[in-house]
C-alpha cells in the first residue's frame, strides 16, 4: 500500500529561482493494483517516484509505504520497495548473478534464501544462459531481465518503475509490462509512471495526470472518459494540461 | 551503523575494484616498477653516462702561451688531453661542443714564474656540460699539479720545507652510523614518495565510487537499495582507504628492493666515499607505515568527498588535479634543506608526515611530536570522513544536474 499525503519537493536553481517539482500531491495505491502517475517530461513523475523510494526527501508531506513513513523510517521503506527506472543502471565489472547477489545481501537475505531465490528468479526470467557474463557485456534485454531481478530478489511488497520502457526496443519493452502485469497479479502495489498513453492504457488501474508537479486529476480510466467525455486517453489528457499549460504561456 | 552492511559494499567495491585495469595501474604497477625503473634504471644509466663521458679523451685549445714553452711541452705531453691547433672562434666552438675547454696562458707566465711574481691562467669551459667540465677538471689538476710543483722548488730554493705552507691538515670525519647518514639522505625522498603514492592510490577509486558511479547511473541503484547512506560511505570509503594502503605498501616495499639493489651496485656515492646503502629497519618501515595511515585516511575521504560533487569522470580528474598541488606542495616543501620538524609545523597535514618521516629513516624518534602528528592527523581525517558522510546526504550534490 502507498499513500502520499501532500508531497512536495522544491528545488533551488541559481538562474530559475524556487523550483516547485512536485506540489501538495496526494494519492493512493493498494494492492493488486496499478497506478499510473501520466505526465509530459518534467511533470513531476520522477520526483515523486523518487520521493516514494525515499531516495529524495520531500520538502512537505509525506508518504506511507507499507505503514512505514517515508522521512522517519526511509530504510524500512526501501526494505519494501523494488525500484527500477532507466537511470538505474547496472555496475559493469560485476557478472548477473553477482549483481542479484550482492541486492539480495543488503536487502538482509541469507544465503540459503538467497540461492533459492536466485534460482528461481534467473529460471523464470530466462537469464541462466548469462548469469556468469558481466553485465557490461550484455544486451539491453539482458540488462532489462538483471534489473528485474534486481528489484524482486527481495521480494518486495511494493513495485515503483520510473518509465522503464524509455528507449527500449518493442521485445524488451514487452519483457518489462509483462513483468508489470506480474507484479500485480502476485497482489504487488505497483506505481508506474510513463509519458506513453498506450501503456497506460493497456496497464493502469488507477491513472493519475500530472502537470507542473500538480496531481491535475485521478481515477480508472472508464472514470477517466466520463468524466471528460472523451475516449481517447491522449485527448483527455490535453483537455486536463491544456489550461494549465494555456496559463504557464500566458 | 550496521557492520555486515558495510562489509557487503566493501567486498563488493572490492571485487569491482579489482577488475578494473586502471587500478591494476596505479595501485600496483606504478609503484611496483616506477621506482625500480627510477631508481635503478636511471641510476644505471647515468653510471653508464658518467664512464662513457670519462673515457673520451677532451678535445682542448690551448690560448696564448707562446713565450711559456715548457708549461705548453707539458700540456701538450698529457695523454688525458687531445690538445687542437688555436682558432679564433674557440668561445663558440666549446658552446657548440667541437671542443670541451680551453685554456689561456697570460703572456710572460713562465717569466713570472722566475721572478716570483703570481698569475693567472684562465679555464674556459661550458658550465653544466658534464664532458666540458671534465676537460676543464682536467686542465685544473694539471695546473694545480704544476703550481705545486713550483712552490715545492720555490721552498727548495729557500731552504725551507713544505710543510712551512700547511702547518696543519683539516679532516672532515662522518661518526654517524651509515644508516643514519642514508637515511638523512632519503629520508625526505621517501616520505615525499609514501605521501603521494598514498594519494595517487587513493584517487582513481575515490573517483570511481563516486563521480564514476554518477556517470554510469549506479548511484540512484544503490541508493534505492535499503542499505543507510552512512554504511555505504563507510563501505566505499573503506575500499578507498585500502586502495591508497595498498599502494603506499607497495611503494615501500618496491623502494626497499630498489636500494637494496642499488646498495650492491655501488652507484651512489657520499661525498666521503662511502656506499649509501639504505638498509630500512623493521621499526622504521612500522613507523612509516603506522605515520602514513592516518594520512591516507584523511587522502582518502577527502578525495572522496570532492570526487562527489563532480558528475562524471573527467570532471572529478579536473577538480583533483589542483587538490594534487596542495599535497605535492608541503611534501616536496619537507625536502627543503633546512626544514626541520617544530610544534607548529606539527599541526599542518602532510607536511608533518613528511617531515616525521624523513627523521624516523635517519633513526630519530621525537616521540612527542609523532604523537602530535598522529593524534592531529587523526583529528582531521576524522573531520574529513564526517563531511564525506555530511555530502553524501545531500541530494543537491548526488543529483546534480
Amino acid at each position: 500500500m502507498i499513500e502520499a499525503q501532500g508531497l512536495s519537493k522544491r528545488f533551488h536553481d541559481k538562474k530559475r529561482g524556487e523550483i516547485r517539482a512536485v506540489d501538495n500531491v496526494s494519492f493512493r495505491c493498494a494492492p493488486g493494483q496499478i497506478y499510473g502517475l501520466l505526465g509530459a517530461n518534467g511533470a513531476g513523475k520522477t520526483t515523486t517516484l523518487r520521493i516514494l523510494a525515499t531516495i529524495l526527501e520531500p520538502t512537505d508531506g509525506t508518504a506511507l509505504v507499507c505503514g512505514h513513513d517515508v522521512v522517519e523510517a526511509p530504510e524500512k521503506v526501501r526494505a519494501n520497495v523494488g525500484f527500477l527506472s532507466t537511470a538505474t543502471a547496472l555496475y559493469p565489472r560485476l557478472t548477473a548473478q553477482e549483481l542479484v547477489e550482492y541486492f539480495g545481501r543488503l536487502n538482509g537475505l541469507d544465503e540459503v534464501t538467497l540461492k533459492k531465490r536466485i534460482d528461481d528468479i534467473f529460471a523464470r526470467l530466462d537469464m541462466n544462459s548469462f548469469r556468469d557474463r558481466r553485465c557490461d557485456k550484455l544486451s539491453t534485454g539482458m540488462k532489462q531481465k538483471t534489473s528485474i531481478a534486481r528489484t524482486l530478489v527481495h521480494d518486495p511488497p511494493v513495485m515503483i518503475f520510473d518509465e522503464p520502457t524509455l528507449g527500449l526496443d518493442i521485445m524488451t519493452a514487452r519483457t518489462i509490462t509483462t513483468f508489470i502485469r506480474e507484479c500485480r497479479d502476485r497482489g504487488k502495489t505497483v506505481i508506474f509512471s510513463t509519458h506513453i498513453m498506450s501503456e497506460v492504457e493497456k496497464l493502469c488501474d488507477v491513472i493519475g495526470i500530472i502537470h507542473g508537479g500538480k496531481l491535475l486529476t485521478e481515477g480508472t480510466l472508464a472514470q477517466l472518459r466520463e468524466r471528460y467525455a472523451e475516449q481517447d486517453l491522449e485527448e483527455i489528457f490535453v483537455k486536463v494540461v491544456s489550461p494549465l499549460q494555456n496559463q504557464a504561456e500566458v | 551503523m550496521n557492520l555486515n552492511a558495510v562489509g557487503i559494499v566493501y567486498r563488493k567495491e572490492f571485487r569491482e575494484w579489482v577488475r578494473d585495469r586502471r587500478t591494476l595501474i596505479s595501485t600496483v604497477l606504478v609503484p611496483l616498477f616506477l621506482f625500480p625503473l627510477m631508481m635503478v634504471g636511471f641510476s644505471a644509466l647515468a653510471v653508464v653516462m658518467v664512464g662513457k663521458a670519462e673515457k673520451e679523451t677532451p678535445k682542448v685549445m690551448i690560448l696564448g702561451g707562446e713565450d711559456s714553452p715548457q708549461l705548453i711541452g707539458s700540456i701538450k705531453k698529457l695523454d688525458s688531453l687531445d690538445i687542437v691547433p688555436y682558432a679564433a672562434n674557440w668561445k663558440e666552438q666549446i658552446s657548440n661542443k667541437d671542443i670541451r675547454a680551453a685554456v689561456e696562458i697570460p703572456e710572460g707566465f713562465e717569466k713570472s714564474l722566475q721572478t716570483d711574481q703570481s698569475d693567472t691562467v684562465k679555464i674556459y669551459f661550458y658550465d653544466g656540460e658534464m664532458k666540458s667540465s671534465f676537460g676543464a677538471n682536467r686542465l685544473e689538476k694539471f695546473l694545480k699539479d704544476y703550481r705545486d710543483s713550483v712552490v715545492k722548488d720555490r721552498l727548495a730554493a729557500k731552504n725551507l720545507p713544505a710543510s712551512v705552507l700547511s702547518p696543519f691538515t683539516i679532516k672532515q670525519e662522518n661518526v654517524a652510523p651509515p644508516e643514519k647518514v642514508s637515511g638523512a639522505t632519503f629520508g625526505s625522498f621517501i616520505g615525499y614518495t609514501v605521501i603521494i603514492l598514498c594519494m595517487t592510490g587513493a584517487m582513481y577509486p575515490a573517483i570511481d565510487l563516486t563521480a564514476g558511479e554518477k556517470e554510469r547511473g549506479t548511484m540512484e541503484t544503490i541508493l534505492s537499495s535499503p542499505i543507510s547512506r552512512m554504511d555505504l560511505v563507510l563501505g566505499k570509503f573503506l575500499l578507498v582507504f585500502s586502495a591508497s594502503l595498498a599502494t603506499a605498501i607497495l611503494s615501500v616495499i618496491s623502494m626497499g628492493t630498489s636500494f637494496a639493489i642499488l646498495g650492491h651496485t655501488s652507484a651512489m656515492n657520499t661525498s666521503s666515499g662511502h656506499t649509501l646503502a639504505l638498509n630500512l629497519g623493521l621499526l622504521s618501515v612500522v613507523s612509516v607505515f603506522v605515520m602514513a595511515l592516518p594520512l591516507s585516511f584523511l587522502f582518502s575521504a577527502v578525495l572522496m568527498t570532492i570526487a562527489l560533487f563532480a558528475k562524471s569522470y573527467k570532471e572529478a580528474q579536473s577538480y583533483l588535479t589542483p587538490m594534487t598541488f596542495l599535497i605535492v606542495i608541503p611534501a616536496v616543501a619537507s625536502m627543503m634543506p633546512g626544514v626541520e620538524l617544530t610544534p607548529k609545523l606539527a599541526l599542518i597535514p602532510v607536511l608533518n608526515t613528511s617531515l616525521v618521516c624523513k627523521e624516523i629513516i635517519s633513526g630519530t624518534y621525537h616521540w612527542n611530536s609523532i604523537i602530535m602528528i598522529f593524534v592531529s592527523t587523526c583529528v582531521y581525517a576524522a573531520a574529513a570522513l564526517f563531511l564525506a558522510f555530511k555530502t553524501f546526504q545531500r541530494e543537491s550534490v548526488l543529483f546534480r544536474s
